[in-house]
């Protein structure tokens, strides 16, 4: 009993004192994971800020985008024109998820559109499928999977240019939604569809774009994750994901979807790295939606979420 | 006005001094005051004034931070709802709480929750008690239909019905609890003349054949001249009048308070 | 015409509350359960009972338990997969260290274990409500997948990482195992589906039933009319839980034979929930509407393309399939939120005036 004691409460840190390079690098291979997250975290955000759709197709929109750059530059288009031809798709992708799931279901309680959205999800699935082929893809983007070493650590390129990707998106988002007019009419139609159109904000419009952006971050999302670990079917799974990261950050905030990830994709790694011995491994296919749970118990709105009062 | 006998003297309800704050809003400050048995009570106010909240307190669904709430004598302040139901607190709410994926029947059998005994496996068989009990709650259930005049309507499903139809099927859900005070939430929002006398008529049905005291949000002041026997303002948070119908119509503070003179 | 209730008056209370009122509704339910207890059997095919009907009860019963717990308390759960693993796994430690138990009582027992679980992971629904629940029991099944993999005893340390079903007997017939006959298992399914139809029913239109409904409609007015919430949602995730857990024993124990926890991966989680949803949530015939329109699915286009002469490559299937799923879930949320259920009950005010058009 005492040796199960040690073992879980004292080896491992120990373990993480015994080699503090090595912690390092997992910390930051944590860090990096949770960035990933956090991109697709951040599509999520947008839409519900924007829209109060809880978009459960998110991931597959990343794999989706994902995808299409890759079909379109194995058929020769030059990166920059797939680039475009990509966005232009996820846009058309949008106006269609517009026109044919959210119109319809306008006002509808949140739970009905985010079944809808999982049948979304489910369709996005075959329908990839079904254009790109279901064979994994390399995805190049001129950045090398390679490291080099800072500070006696090893750094991966690829990894760092998401984290610096990630931080620009994030903080041009955080501008848009304070600080300009559309930001606030996005906000106005997250919270109250039916009001909002009554003063007059152009409704579809409006989440024609904000899916069109979201679908920008699902590209950015996918590319990284692709150039990573190939772009293949296991990246809706893991897109699946997003969901504890949002539970930690609450799912209005972006710097929440932020930390919410970091914290998420280091948690797990640690987890799997230092007590997932103990257990047999694979701990990091449970551990995001746990620490999600106990987070719930404890503070039902998130890190950064708003506190949910409730009237009668 | 109406000539009543004189109620017992222990109070039903007694709030004293109850304040309860939203944030950096203060919705009720200080709030006392008594419902004797057998009263029917009007609360009345502007717009913000915390009537509501001052229901929802005495329902147990928000904490005062400071004061007390007796009920029969015995201190209730940090009961939850069910509990405070339980002692036969029932009540209405200003946006009709109907569930709407169920009928009218089923709404109301839903208010006599609280009287119906049994495990869920000797339910599952239904036949035998659980049946038995099933058809003694309807049969009490049908009584209220009855008395409320919605037969028509008993297998409609309540999102459909029309607002008014709504707001006394509320009535009949709260009555179905047999309380012993009934709060009701402006029980007469949005309706027409013809309808507020049907109101009326229940709700005085309601207190003088079943002797339940009654508690109401009122906005309309001939009503409350009508029924009432006591009249409560508030303002603000704070009860500013508490009297006889005639004298808190003639009260300055209350005439100040819905012309929206600046106070102090 | 012939639909018309007119002329059938109601009395008393008790018949008023009866589950067919109608009489047309009584002679149909009676000459349904007649051909599925006596017709089927006999007639239908060995593919048929197999590939259709078995898997068809099974999941139907599944999707009764998940109904149970979203459609009429209105708790979302993404964790069906890992309770129907609790029961299939239960079921097996249960034969295995008990070999002359009967297996229908094994079966319960499984769904007894499955129960446990569910109100365990159900104590957090107090808290959270909507989609953050259904984030929730995403660990539920995340977890609990990932327990029957890592722990060998739950395999009884089979090399394979598979249960196996035992063979057993029930009055003097074979009824799990290698050697029980598809109408044998059919039946078998069929007998307990039925049951826990009734259980669901009765459960459903009586004061259980009214409760589960207040929380899901309006859970704070509820509470404030002497609902008491987590009794109540948990009493919704044990007994959808049991169902679930027995469905799962049975998938392994009337269906597959033998089973690894691939067969209760989160994708089982969504196809009864898209059961539920395309049946309709808060109806018991629902259920077994949607698991039956479910099961069909990739039948129909198995067979189909082959009776045009087409050939479809599994993979092409596999991927229609997911369109079409996805695809019928977005359109029964738009068109009929209520699902094949209330597209039923529409059909049978038609026919009340059928043939004259009003």
């Amino acid at each position: 009993m005492l040796e199960l004691l040690h073992a879980v409460l004292v080896a491992p840190f120990k373990d993480m004192a015994g080699s503090p390079t090595f912690l390092v690098e997992v910390l930051i291979g944590g860090l990096a994971a949770g960035l990933m997250y956090s991109l697709v975290a951040l599509g999520f955000v947008l839409i519900y800020k924007a829209s109060g759709v809880f978009n459960f197709a998110q991931g597959v929109m990343v794999l989706f985008a994902a995808l299409t750059l890759v079909g379109l530059i194995e058929r020769g288009a030059p990166l920059v024109v797939a680039l475009a031809l990509t966005m232009a798709v996820m846009a058309a992708l949008a106006f269609a998820i517009e026109r044919v799931v959210l119109r319809p279901l306008v006002n509808q309680e949140q739970i009905i559109l985010f079944m809808a959205t999982i049948g979304l999800n489910f369709f996005l699935e075959g329908f990839g499928e079904f254009a790109w082929g279901s064979d994994v893809k390399k995805l190049d983007v001129g950045i090398p999977d390679t490291s080099f070493m800072a500070w006696g650590v090893q750094v991966n390129r690829l990894e760092l240019t998401a984290a610096i990707t990630a931080a620009v998106l994030v903080a041009i988002m955080a501008v848009f939604f304070q600080r300009t007019r559309v930001g606030r009419a996005l906000r106005a139609v997250a919270d109250d569809h039916e009001a909002a159109l009554s003063i007059g904000i152009p409704l579809n419009t409006i989440w024609i774009v904000v899916w069109s952006v979201a679908g920008l971050v699902a590209i950015v999302a996918g590319i990284m994750w692709g150039a990573k670990s190939g772009v293949q079917f296991s990246l809706s799974l893991i897109a699946l994901k997003a969901l504890p990261v949002l539970i930690l950050g609450g799912f209005t905030s972006v710097p929440g979807a932020i930390v919410g990830g970091l914290i998420i994709g280091t948690g797990e790694k640690l987890a799997e790295v230092y007590w997932g011995p103990l257990v047999g491994g694979a701990i990091e296919n449970w551990f995001a939606y746990m620490l999600a749970l106990a987070f719930l118990l404890v503070r039902p709105q998130g890190l950064f979420g708003e506190k949910i009062i409730e009237r009668v | 006005m109406r000539a009543r006998p004189d109620p017992p003297p222990t109070p039903l309800l007694e709030v004293n001094r109850i304040s309860v704050r939203f944030g950096a809003v203060q919705a009720l400050e200080g709030v006392s005051l008594e419902i004797r048995r057998g009263e029917i009570v009007a609360i009345i106010g502007p717009n913000g004034a915390g009537k509501t909240t001052l229901l929802n307190v005495v329902s147990g669904f928000y904490q005062p931070y400071e004061g007390q709430i007796l009920f029969e004598g015995r201190d209730r302040t940090q009961l939850r709802p069910y509990d405070v139901a339980a002692l036969g607190v029932a009540r209405t709410f200003q946006n009709v709480a109907l569930f709407k994926g169920m009928s009218v029947l089923d709404n109301i059998m839903t208010g006599r929750l609280l009287k119906m005994r049994g495990s869920f496996l000797l339910e599952a068989l239904y036949w035998g008690p659980a049946m038995k009990q099933e058809l003694e709650h309807r049969a009490f259930v049908e009584r209220i239909i009855d008395f409320l005049e919605i037969q028509a309507i008993r297998k409609a499903f309540a999102g459909k019905l029309p607002y008014g139809l709504q707001k006394r099927v509320e009535l009949a859900r709260a009555l179905a609890a047999e309380p012993k005070l009934l709060l009701l939430d402006e029980p007469m929002a949005g309706m027409n003349v013809e309808e507020k006398e049907d109101m009326c008529r229940f709700i005085l049905g309601v207190n003088d054949e079943f002797g339940t005291t009654i508690a109401l949000i009122e906005h309309d002041m001939s009503v409350v001249m009508d029924i009432s026997d006591r009249v409560i303002a508030l303002d603000y948070g704070r009860k500013i009048a508490d009297g006889r119908p005639d004298e808190v119509r003639a009260d300055q503070g209350v005439i100040d308070a819905y012309l929206g003179v600046a106070h102090a | 015409m012939i639909y018309r209730e007119a002329g059938q008056f109601k009395s008393t209370y008790a018949s008023d509350q009866a589950v067919f009122p109608i009489l047309q509704d009584r002679v149909i339910a009676t000459l349904a359960l007649a051909a599925a207890v006596i017709g089927l059997p006999l007639v239908a095919s060995e593919y048929w009972l197999q590939a259709v009907l078995i898997p068809f009860l099974i999941y139907a019963l599944a999707a009764l338990g998940l109904n149970l717990l979203t459609g009429y308390a209105g708790q979302v759960s993404l964790g069906t997969g890992g309770f129907m693993a609790v029961g299939a796994y239960s079921a097996f430690k249960i034969t295995s260290a008990f070999p002359g138990l009967n297996i229908v009582v094994a079966f319960l027992l499984a769904g007894l274990a499955a129960a446990l679980v569910g109100v365990l992971f159900g104590i957090p629904s107090l808290r959270i409500k909507g989609f953050y629940l259904a984030v929730a029991t995403l660990a539920a099944q995340f977890f609990l997948i990932w327990l029957f993999n890592k722990v060998a005893w739950f395999t009884n340390y089979a090399s394979s990482g598979t249960i196996t079903a035992p063979p057993r007997r029930m009055l003097g017939v074979m009824v799990t195992g290698p050697e029980a006959t598809a109408p044998v298992r059919y039946l078998t399914a069929l007998a307990l589906v039925a049951l826990f139809a009734v259980i669901a029913k009765n459960l459903v239109r009586g004061r259980v039933g009214r409760s589960w409904m207040a929380i899901r409609d309006r859970d704070i007015a509820a509470e404030i009319i002497g609902v008491r919430p987590l009794r109540t949602k948990l009493l919704a995730f044990a007994i959808s839980s049991f169902f679930c857990g027995v469905a799962g024993a049975e998938y392994v124990f009337l269906y597959l034979g033998s089973a690894e926890t691939l067969a209760f991966d989160i994708n089982v989680s969504f196809l009864v929930l898209f059961m539920v949803i395309i049946g309709g949530l808060g109806s018991i015939l629902g259920s077994f509407l949607g698991a039956a329109f479910i099961v069909m699915i990739p039948i129909f286009l198995t067979n189909v393309p082959h009776l045009l002469g087409l050939a479809m490559p599994v993979a092409l299937q596999k991927q229609i399939e997911l369109m079409v799923f996805g695809g019928l879930i977005v359109l029964f949320l738009i068109v009929e939120p209520h699902g094949l259920a209330r597209l039923w009950q529409i059909a049978k005010e038609k026919l009340r005036l059928w043939p004259f058009p009003y």
